[in-house]
């Protein structure tokens, strides 16, 4: 294609090309136990090469998606289609898509290598061949010198890279992982982010990710689906769905937020612009839903979007009027909440970026926030 | 570290004694030299003698570890399929009376257990003897094999399951490559545990059993029955000591195995 | 299919080895006794077509339930029973708890082998274990014999062949039972919780009254349940410690079966026995839901 020869880097989104095949699609799917309904008519495509994260509340329907992907469910309506192929009737244990359990799974009485070799010996492959291979992947999550251990005498860090060797070394075209990182402290996990990422675009494999943790996905996925309720609520690259959340729902999912209720007084251009409160001036953001004028609607705004003065700003489009309820010192940041005359509170978030010797804004001050134009969105409701 | 009060260490010491001092007089006046057992009249062997060159006895004594260790190993398989059912298996019609029929046996008096099978050996016209006990002991066993490996598995990470399907296994496969080499503990432990009942049990066997297939206990019982025998008392003490000997090794074991686990654990997060 | 042949293997064993032979006991407590082989009329003659099947069940009566509310000897040896199983569960209780108690109290390193001493003798012959009390309990036995020397009796007690040497024999056979889920109980309560309660103004002993005794209660009640149960139906202890008085009803019918060789009544007793043990049998299994249930 043109285009691409013409952009300065090739950025990797087959989804926002018409001519991509996806590796997986599900069709309209739907999964019900009794009255539960745990999936609810759920369409989307995923493509090679992503790392696709699913995201959402422990109940949402993340992992019952995983697990119709494995095998270990079927769809009760609907259809899932692997590379085009619809996989309802292959058992898991012929499925071209491995998985990493949430608690690894690695069998107790086998050793790192055997774990391992596990899958290979089940496709009767000649000797030599599973000991290069295991080998190989030791080398890739870099366990060679514990090979002869058993899963009980390594480390929960090294136990969670023999599950992801074990479930790479069948070449999968799909790699599932249900919360991956789950078990690991923070520090740990933030690092293996980083090999996750690393070992993915190594191998190439397409990644399918369920996650809880915001951060994980924000970090890791090359797409997010936010989920709740067996349905997907936005589908999009982390930082759209940071940046420009289309519902209230993700918005306040992912990061802190804040949402200012009112009424739409202004549309067009791109941007909308909410009445909401007695004596202060109109708020306005970025707008892509159609909005009728008078209609109730909500403004959200990340802390970190907020500048706050200690005088009125000039030439500032957004701007609000209140006093310091609160102070948080967070070290790199400060958060200070602050109470409109009309009693709400709105949050914002100043960097450190000086030390400061004293502070300027102090409890009861009275204070001016503002933001720019495209710093918010408004979204129905 | 905590220290016993004296209220504790003495009900600890009672009960204790309590439980071993029987065992020790019988276990002392099987080496007396004389016939009475309750009069101590100088050390002497003569009754494991006499006890070897008691033709009775050691046939009882084959034919109960015949018995023991058919009934032990079909009950175990038996037993463990039925845990498999119960704890995997999920609903399927008459699912009720599977686990009523698991679970009554082991609360079932043993007079009762041992009449119903009789009368039902007897109605189908099959002749007592080795091969009635099997069933007999099999069938009551392997609840209780049942019991102690589906208590194992309800604690099996079915993840570990999913894991070996996910990699390629069929079902069996599964079951032979992951679940079965994880829950052997629970399942030799199911086969110990049958193999002590078949040998121990005198109520069952003594319904079941015919004219030429008599059983130890049955034999111990009535003999005993009468009085005490020194004899009796050099039996005993043998199988006294063989379980001794079977208990300590495998507590010894499994506290080997923990402390090697438990070494291997803190090795790991170093 | 696979499923299939699972389940119906051990399920078939037990439908032909556990069900049918108790709905054989049902169906013969309910014919008449006879001087044939079998010793019971009817029989059942399935070569006559449903005629010997009308005739078949026209034959059974309630005949041998009739009879044991008649004779006394059966409702005494119920009643009997039932005594010797309470009272012998009381003691064992009394006997178990201050047992498992310690056990819970002891220092970390000695409770494995605490554990095993307990385990031991379970694993040892039952028959041996009662058969060790006739040495010591009898007139001229080491009991006796003991406390005479000391000068306490001057004449020998006499315990072997009565009630009390049964009593004993349970206690002691059945220790085991009852200080498991005793000791399972007392092991798992937090110590803090009495650290706390004499916090709070109380004494030692209001303290394990008011604390400890109430949370090792479930552990109690399936001890008792475990004592209970197998004592109500027990034969071998009253063969060979009770006298000819004790009366218990796992006696009375291995009796009237092989010495009466009456097997109608046998089998009446067997399923009155059965009628009789189902209460605590159903009690004891909601007990046990209800501790799985708060272990969840």
């Amino acid at each position: 294609m043109s285009d691409a020869a013409t952009a300065p880097v090739s950025v990797f989104a087959p989804w926002e090309d018409a001519q991509a095949k996806p590796l997986i699609q599900f069709q309209n799917v739907t999964k019900r136990w009794g009255d539960f309904t745990a999936i609810d008519d759920l369409s989307i495509d995923i493509y090679t090469r992503e790392f696709f994260a699913l995201l959402g509340p422990s109940g949402c329907g993340k992992t019952t998606m995983m697990r119709m992907l494995a095998g270990f469910e079927t769809p009760t309506e609907g259809t899932i289609l692997i590379d085009g192929q619809n996989v309802a009737a292959i058992p898991p244990n012929k499925r071209a898509v491995n998985m990493m359990f949430q608690s690894y799974a690695l069998f107790p009485h086998l050793s790192v290598a055997d774990n391992i070799a596990f899958g290979l010996k089940r496709d009767k492959l000649p000797k030599d061949q599973i000991a290069a291979r295991v080998e190989e992947m030791l080398s890739l999550v870099q366990l060679n010198r514990f090979a002869n251990r058993k899963p009980h005498q390594i480390s929960g860090g090294q136990r969670q890279r023999v599950a992801l060797a074990r479930s790479l070394a069948k070449a999968p075209k799909l790699l599932l992982l249900d919360e991956p990182l789950g078990a690991l402290d923070k520090k740990l996990r933030q690092d293996t982010q980083f090999e996750l990422m690393d070992i993915q675009e190594k191998t190439g494999t397409t990644f399918v990710i369920v996650t809880h943790d915001q951060e994980e996905a924000m970090t890791v996925a090359s797409r997010i689906a936010v989920m709740d309720h067996g349905k997907i609520i936005q589908v999009d690259t982390p930082s759209k769905i940071y940046e420009e959340p289309k519902s209230i729902y993700v918005a306040d999912f992912i990061g802190d937020v804040n949402l200012i209720k009112g009424n739409v007084s202004r549309t067009g251009d791109g941007h909308a612009s909410i009445a909401w409160a007695e004596g202060q001036p109109d708020l306005t953001g970025i707008s892509h839903q159609d909005l009728p004028i008078g209609s109730a609607a909500t403004l959200a705004v990340r802390p970190e979007k907020l500048s706050i003065y200690t005088s009125r700003p000039k030439d500032q489009s957004n701007v609000i009027k209140g006093k310091v309820l609160d102070i948080a010192y967070l070290g790199n940041m400060s958060t200070y909440v602050i109470e409109t005359p009309s009693g709400d509170l709105i949050k914002a978030q100043i960097a450190n970026t000086r030390r400061i010797h004293r502070r300027q804004i102090t409890w009861e001050d009275k204070v001016w926030l503002s933001f720019t134009d495209t710093a918010g969105v408004v979204l129905d409701k | 570290m905590r220290r016993l009060s004296w209220f504790n260490a003495v009900s600890l010491t009672l009960g204790f004694a309590f439980l071993y001092i029987p065992m020790m007089i019988l276990i002392t006046y099987s080496f007396n030299a004389g016939k009475l057992v309750t009069v101590w009249s100088g050390f002497s062997t003569k009754w494991y003698g006499e006890l070897f060159r008691n033709e009775a006895f050691l046939d009882a004594a084959w034919v109960t570890l015949k018995v023991a260790v058919m009934s032990s190993t079909i009950a175990t398989i038996l037993g463990t399929m039925a845990a498999y059912v119960m704890v995997r298996a999920g609903r399927f019609p008459g699912r009720t009376l599977f686990s009523g029929m698991i679970y009554a046996p082991l609360v079932m008096p043993e007079v009762i257990t041992g009449l119903s099978l009789l009368l039902l050996f007897i109605s189908i016209g099959l002749d007592r003897g080795v091969m009635t006990i099997v069933l007999a002991h099999t069938t009551f066993s392997m609840c209780f094999v049942s019991v102690v490996v589906s208590s194992r598995l309800v604690t099996f990470d079915q993840s570990l399951e999913e894991a070996a399907l996910d990699l390629g296994c069929t079902g069996f496969e599964a079951f032979r490559l992951v679940t079965l080499p994880i829950i052997m503990p629970a399942v030799v432990s199911g086969w110990l545990l049958a193999f002590t009942l078949s040998l121990d049990d005198l109520v069952i066997a003594s319904f079941t059993s015919g004219p030429s297939s008599t059983t130890l206990p049955i034999k111990i019982f009535s003999a005993v029955r009468l009085g005490v025998s020194p004899e009796i008392n050099a039996l005993s003490t043998i199988m006294i000591g063989l379980v001794t000997i079977g208990v300590i090794g495998a507590s010894l074991t499994s506290k080997r195995s923990i402390a090697k686990r438990q070494k291997d654990e803190q090795e790991a997060i170093l | 299919m696979k499923r299939f042949g699972l389940i119906s293997v051990p399920y078939l064993w037990l439908l032909a080895l556990f069900l049918v032979p108790f709905l054989i006991v049902l169906k013969i407590s309910l014919s008449d006794t006879a001087l044939s082989i079998p010793p019971y009329t009817p029989t059942l003659d399935l070569s006559q077509g449903w005629a010997g099947i009308r005739e078949w069940w026209a034959g059974l009566d309630m005949e041998n339930f009739t009879w044991l509310t008649e004779d006394d000897l059966y409702w005494k040896a119920y009643l009997s029973s039932l005594k010797i199983a309470i009272i012998s569960t009381v003691l064992t209780l009394m006997v178990g708890y201050p047992i498992a108690y310690g056990m819970s109290r002891a220092p970390d390193e000695w409770r494995p082998t605490l554990m095993m001493l307990i385990i031991l003798p379970f694993w040892t012959s039952f028959l041996i274990r009662v058969y060790s009390w006739k040495a010591i309990l009898s007139n001229e036995g080491l009991l006796n014999q003991l406390l005479m020397n000391l000068g306490i009796i001057q004449e020998p007690l006499i315990i072997l062949n009565t009630n009390l040497a049964v009593y004993i024999g349970i206690v002691y056979t059945y220790l085991p039972f009852m200080v498991l889920p005793i000791y399972s109980a007392l092991e798992r309560l937090d110590e803090s919780l009495l650290e706390a309660a004499e916090d709070l103004g109380c004494s030692r002993f209001t303290a394990f009254w008011l604390v400890t005794f109430p949370l090792s209660r479930q552990g109690i009640v399936a001890g008792s349940f475990l004592v209970f149960i197998p004592a109500m139906g027990e034969f071998v202890i009253p063969a060979l410690l009770g006298g000819s008085k004790t009366l218990m009803i796992g006696k009375v019918l291995w009796e009237e079966f092989f010495s009466n060789r009456d097997w109608p009544v046998a089998s009446a007793v067997a399923v009155v026995l059965l009628l009789l043990l189902i209460v605590p049998i159903v009690l004891f299994q909601r007990n046990e839901e209800k501790q799985r249930e708060a272990e969840k």
